[in-house]
């Protein structure tokens, strides 16, 4: 089956059409939009399997149809799809992440009484990320890029009755959207350099040799090459989309949507994003944009995996699980293996969609308590959801051989390893992996062993099939998709890498690394273990201390407070910001205001010496033009059958006095 | 004087248009719809009148007269539009010797750039009676000046001599007050409706003293006289450099007032806010495009010296205008306020584009200037009429305790639509304004690009907050039954009149507009590029490059 670029439309076109559907559904019409959008979407699923199928017969080919948007003068505003692994892989993905999380939620919001709107929203993002993975015109994924914003705006406010929610989702919206700024401004300078925006387009489009040319040999501004500038200005984009350092504030607290919206949108696609745009403009990244990248993502792995040690709340622990393992996403295209990135955003979309899955499961059976203090002892009451919770996690810490986040975390490190710039990517991503491993060694036993630590816990019980197939069918390929990519036979990295021949090598080739790894994971959970599986059977309260915090109390308060990243911002760009926009109204009311009533004072005084000096000077020379108005105006409200009207006359009066003045002191 | 009007007025009889036709028989429709341009002022002052007359014995007829008035001169500009044929400069309509002795001639033409404008005239006046279907209090006279002030805007639209435009300009002004001081906000109208007619005042002695000393100047160096816009560039080809910089600031500021160009921006907010809503609705959607209009007909390529003089002035205060009215916005208390100052941030991209002097930023900065009408409109629709006129505040701490996204779900759902189109969110016209704006801008200096880009930021903010604070602030449907001495029971003890029928019309309409050009802004381009290459506005736009 094969699929011709110019249909690659229909893909986001299938959940743009669901939404519609909803959007014009009544209130009650639940059943329809929740079908329509799982139907549509997976539809759009087998598409992008036929349109996968076709970018691997020619994986080093990128198909592209393009067409004009609008035009100006010289400027040609173009858009454009494209299919080639890259897409055919992510949106292969989306879609088939994106139906089992719809399915789940037809469980989990079921009482919600805005399911509709809820159905309508998802296929809304939907389309817009599938839009953003087809286009071939970096305008075009800008548009989606902020589309799927807005979906994600829509969602996280989606309980706005809490004023949490509300809060998040600006915060969201507006963090993200400093990122877009630098987006914005680097495709302006990308459209002025190259002039278009159309990623492929026979020779001429932006990563193509002759553009790439020109923007090499352009000129440098404050120590940056043009192009370095260009790409860090994209990277902005993606900082603020995909959660990374310094922008990383936003997506915690985007928890507070529905758990089925955290798995989709802040788990496995959207936060993704920026990887995927950072992968789609690699051969537009210099070296110097690289080394940013990497150094940018080593900090955020190492950030989220650090403050993740001391969060309670469940969903948020894995919020910080995402930033971290977006980082090592970022650090691997700054290390130059962005087909290694790629491989991990797969695996991750998996096993994270399947751990906030197993995530809303639990709160849902547990009443809504998602404060892992207030859970324990779940493993026995919710077997299944313990199970698939247990392989998310294994692939998460990439516990050896068999879960998919080793093989791809090993890809990444190997590359990170391998890199001829700084090793402090390296290095970083090495101590994130032991922290990575203690962090969710704790999160498993305190939710899933010991006592169950509150009354919810004790009574919670396995949610229905419509909840738990998803996340069977998730812990299937969280271990499965593994495979894809091992060192033996990288098939995935290859053919992403336009590839049709797939390079292996033996295991033993970077057995080193493999075992430093494996080490590693070994050391973070067995000191997980140490203090806090050990310690379970004593803590049968919810209100018992954490033992991290009894023995590194101000450590872990400094953690807990996520590094005081949200103070620190409210204390100086809140601070400045508040300080503008107040000093602003004030200066426009006082200052601006003051001088235009002085002005007006001043003309109130210059009327009545004017109005001296007419009636005793002017005004007799215009007696006698006066005299004809006033015949015409009469003659003008004798037209109308009722009241001449005192505005109009003075309208008309007004008219032929200032042709007059024209007339006089054109005259002069 | 007066005769010479009325036969002015009346020269162009339905005959004499079928004689023009005619003239044409190859193509009459084509010339039919252009030439029926003019009629948009006639058929509004006309209106204006019969409403007048009507009013006095029913507001009934007032109303369909003022909604007939306005959609024959909507539909005017459409059937122009649909029969439009893009070409470089104006087409002239009607050009008529008018006050002989200064050369002052009755010169309608229209190219793409008056058409989009015409077509938003158009749209706003169908819409802004709509809004104003509820109006009780002295409708006839509500209605007249509000035709009025449609059939100066038209004029100024249509005019190809700058004599000619100030008289229509000046027409257009006027009413505002009168509107303003009667049906606006009791509280604050008088002090607005005079703080905004001395601002518009002062402007226009600008302009009047710029177009008077322009004729001076041109007549000095030996040119006959004349008002006529191409007239008066190519003689002041021949003016000094200092000429060319002193008349360019006062044409331009006397303009950039209306345009509510920092910091001459003051009346906007306080107008609006007073102003009753299709006035506000007119005020930020139309008349704040006279300005932006007027900059860009007489004093960009008049002046082309003096443009590239003011450029990084004109572009500095644009771009402080969309900081500093941005940052306003995000601390006010007042609903109305919030929109007021959102449209003088979104009026300083107009003025960036202009300042940018390129085809493609004035192009941007034309698109805009349409996108900012029909948005404005829509922001200003949702405050004033649909939740003022319902909840009797607009003190924002007010209205959070209201759960209005449940009272108001039509005024909530186009709240959020318009804000969104407000904030430059693609699939609505402001994205793809915004976008050409900045990729022209780019052109002339990176550096006002990246600064204007924030501004986007900002935006954001302030739309963001007014959409929660206002309709999402609070989801309990008996927030006043808590403190009230007896809870009601049942549901809401708050309701408010459903959202009319009018209503729902006119908001279809606007977001109809936003939605379609922003998903096919060529239909606008096609017809706004084309009247960039006129040889007169080369003259100003090849200056673009600083």
């Amino acid at each position: 089956m094969s699929l011709s670029a110019q249909y690659l439309w229909v893909i986001p076109a299938l959940p743009l059409v669901a939404a519609a559907i909803g959007a014009l559904t009544p209130r009650s019409g639940r059943s329809l939009v929740a079908g329509a959008a799982i139907v549509a979407l997976a539809l759009s699923f087998f598409i992008s399997c036929a349109a996968l199928s076709t970018a691997l017969a020619n994986p080093a080919a990128h198909l592209t149809h393009n067409f004009t948007w609008f035009e100006l003068g010289n400027d040609t505003v173009r858009l454009g799809w494209l299919l080639d692994p890259l897409t055919a892989f992510m949106c292969t993905m989306v879609t088939f992440v994106g139906t089992l999380i719809f399915i789940f939620s037809l469980g989990y919001m079921h009482e919600d009484e805005n399911f509709k709107q809820f159905f309508c929203f998802l296929s809304l993002f939907a389309a817009a990320m599938l839009g953003l993975l087809v286009a071939n015109s970096l305008l075009l994924l800008f548009i989606c890029w902020e589309l799927v914003g807005l979906a994600s705006y829509l969602l996280i406010g989606f309980w706005f009755h809490k004023p949490s929610a509300a809060a998040a989702a600006k915060k969201a919206f507006i963090t993200t959207r400093i990122g877009d700024l630098g987006f914005l401004l680097g495709l302006l300078w990308l459209y002025d350099s190259a002039g278009s925006l159309l990623l492929y387009d026979n020779g001429n489009g932006v990563l193509e040799a002759t553009a790439l040319g020109a923007l090499g040999s352009a000129a440098t501004v404050c120590g940056l090459s043009v192009a370095s500038a260009i790409g860090l200005l994209l990277f902005c984009g993606a900082v603020g989309k995909s959660g990374q350092f310094p922008l990383h504030v936003w997506l915690p607290d985007a928890m507070e949507g529905p758990t089925p919206v955290s798995a989709l949108i802040h788990a496995a696609t959207m936060v993704a994003a920026g990887v995927f745009l950072m992968a789609r403009v690699y051969p537009l990244l210099t070296p110097d944009a690289l080394q940013v990248i990497a150094i940018i993502g080593a900090i955020t792995a190492l950030l989220g995996a650090t403050i993740a040690v001391a969060q309670y709340d469940l969903k948020r622990i894995l919020a910080f699980s995402t930033v971290s393992q977006l980082g090592y996403m970022m650090l691997a295209i700054g290390v130059g293996a962005p087909s290694a990135a790629i491989f991990h955003l797969l695996t991750h979309a998996f096993f994270k969609a399947l751990l906030f899955l197993g995530a809303g499961s639990v709160i849902h059976a547990a009443h809504h308590e998602q404060d892992i203090r207030q859970l324990g002892g779940l493993s026995v009451k919710m077997k299944l959801t313990f199970a698939t919770f247990a392989i998310g996690t294994m692939a998460l810490v990439g516990v050896p051989l068999f879960f998919s986040g080793f093989w791809s975390k090993e890809a990444i490190l190997h590359a990170a390893h391998a890199t001829a710039g700084s090793h402090f990517p390296f290095y970083a991503a090495l101590v994130g992996v032991v922290l990575t491993a203690f962090y969710n060694t704790r999160l498993i036993a305190e939710t899933f062993f010991g006592h169950g630590r509150s009354h919810a816990a004790e009574h919670a019980h396995e949610n229905s099939a419509v909840m738990t197939t998803p996340l069977v069918i998730l812990a299937f390929f969280a271990i499965a998709l593994g495979f894809l990519g091992t060192p033996v036979y990288p098939w995935l990295q290859a053919r992403l890498s336009g590839e049709t021949a797939v390079h292996g090598h033996s295991l033993l080739d970077g057995v080193g690394l493999l075992v430093l790894s494996s080490g590693l994971v070994a050391l973070g959970i067995g000191a997980g273990f140490a203090l806090y599986g050990r310690t379970l059977r004593l803590r049968t309260k919810a209100t018992a201390p954490d033992p991290l915090a009894i023995a590194a109390p101000r450590t872990h308060a400094f953690l807990g407070d996520r590094l005081k990243f949200d103070e620190l911002y409210a204390a100086t760009f809140g601070v400045v910001n508040t300080f503008l926009a107040t000093a602003s109204d004030w200066f426009d009311r006082s200052v601006w205001g003051g001088i235009v009533h002085f002005l007006a004072l001043l003309g109130e005084f210059s009327g009545t010496v004017n109005r001296e000096a007419d009636e005793q000077g002017l005004n007799a020379g215009f007696d006698a033009t006066s005299e004809k108005l006033r015949a015409s105006g009469q003659a003008y409200s004798r037209a109308q059958t009722g009241d001449a009207h005192g505005y109009l006359r003075f309208l008309a009066v007004g008219f032929v006095v200032l042709a007059l003045v024209a007339i006089l002191g054109g005259g002069a | 004087m007066s005769v010479r009007l009325s036969a002015h007025f009346s020269v162009l009889t339905p005959s004499d248009f079928l004689r023009r036709c005619a003239a044409n028989p190859s193509d009459v429709f084509v010339a039919a719809a252009m030439n029926a341009l003019p009629f948009t002022i006639y058929v509004s002052f006309a209106g204006a009148l019969l409403a007048l007359a009507a009013g006095t014995r029913s507001h009934f007829a007032a109303r369909w007269i003022a909604l007939v008035t306005a959609l024959t001169s909507f539909a005017l500009t459409l059937l122009a539009a649909s029969s439009f044929v893009p070409s470089p400069g104006l087409q002239t309509i009607i050009d008529l010797p008018w006050i002989a002795e200064l050369g002052i001639r009755y010169h309608l033409a229209a190219d793409g750039i008056s058409l989009t404008l015409l077509v938003l005239t158009g749209l706003a006046a169908t819409v802004g009676v709509l809004f104003s279907w509820n109006i009780e209090h002295r409708v006839g006279e509500f209605f007249a000046l509000y035709l009025i002030l449609i059939s100066g805007v038209f004029g100024v639209f249509l005019s190809a001599d700058a004599f000619t435009m100030f008289v229509f300009y000046e027409i257009a002004i006027v009413p505002k007050y009168f509107l303003i001081a009667n049906w606006g906000s009791p509280a604050t109208r008088e002090h607005a409706a005079m703080k905004l007619v001395l601002y518009s005042f002062a402007g226009s002695a600008l302009v009047l003293a710029g177009l008077l000393w322009a004729n001076a100047v041109a007549i000095a160096h030996g040119s006959v006289s004349s008002f006529s816009l191409n007239d008066l560039a190519a003689a002041a080809t021949h003016f000094s450099r200092g000429e060319q910089i002193g008349l360019f600031a006062l044409v331009f500021t006397g303009f950039a007032v209306l345009a509510g160009m920092f910091p001459f921006h003051t009346w906007a907010p306080t107008g609006h806010v007073a102003a009753p809503t299709a006035a506000s609705m007119l005020l930020a959607g139309v008349v704040m495009k006279l300005g932006a209009y007027g900059c860009l007909r007489v004093a960009m390529p008049l002046f082309p010296v003096g443009l590239a003089f003011w450029q990084p002035t004109i572009a500095a205060l644009a771009i402080i205008g969309i900081f500093y009215a941005g940052f306003i916005a995000l601390v006010q208390d007042d609903f109305k306020f919030v929109i007021g100052y959102s449209s003088v941030s979104h009026m300083g991209f107009v003025l960036l584009g202009l300042a940018a002097a390129n085809s493609t930023a004035v192009a941007g900065a034309v698109l805009q200037m349409f996108s900012h009408g029909v948005i404005a409109g829509l922001l200003f629709a949702v405050v004033g009429r649909m939740v003022y006129e319902r909840t009797h505040t607009r003190q924002l701490a007010d209205l959070r305790q209201l759960p209005l996204h449940r009272l108001l779900p039509f005024a909530a759902l186009t709240f959020v639509l318009a804000g969104l189109a407000s904030m430059g969110m693609p699939g609505f016209s402001g994205f793809p304004a915004e976008l050409t704006i900045l990729i022209g801008v780019w052109k002339t200096s990176p550096a006002w690009a990246f600064f204007a880009g924030g501004g986007i930021l900002v935006a954001a903010a302030f739309t963001l907050r007014a959409i929660q604070v206002s309709f999402f602030g609070s989801t309990q449907l008996s927030p006043v039954a808590a403190s009230a001495s007896e809870p009601t029971h049942a549901g809401s003890p708050l309701h408010y009149e459903p959202i009319t029928l009018a209503e729902k019309v006119g908001t279809a309409l606007l977001l109809a507009a936003t939605v379609y050009i922003g998903l096919k802004p060529d239909v606008l381009l096609d017809w706004i590029t084309p009247a960039l290459q006129s040889p007169l506005m080369q003259a100003a736009l090849k200056g673009g490059s600083l």
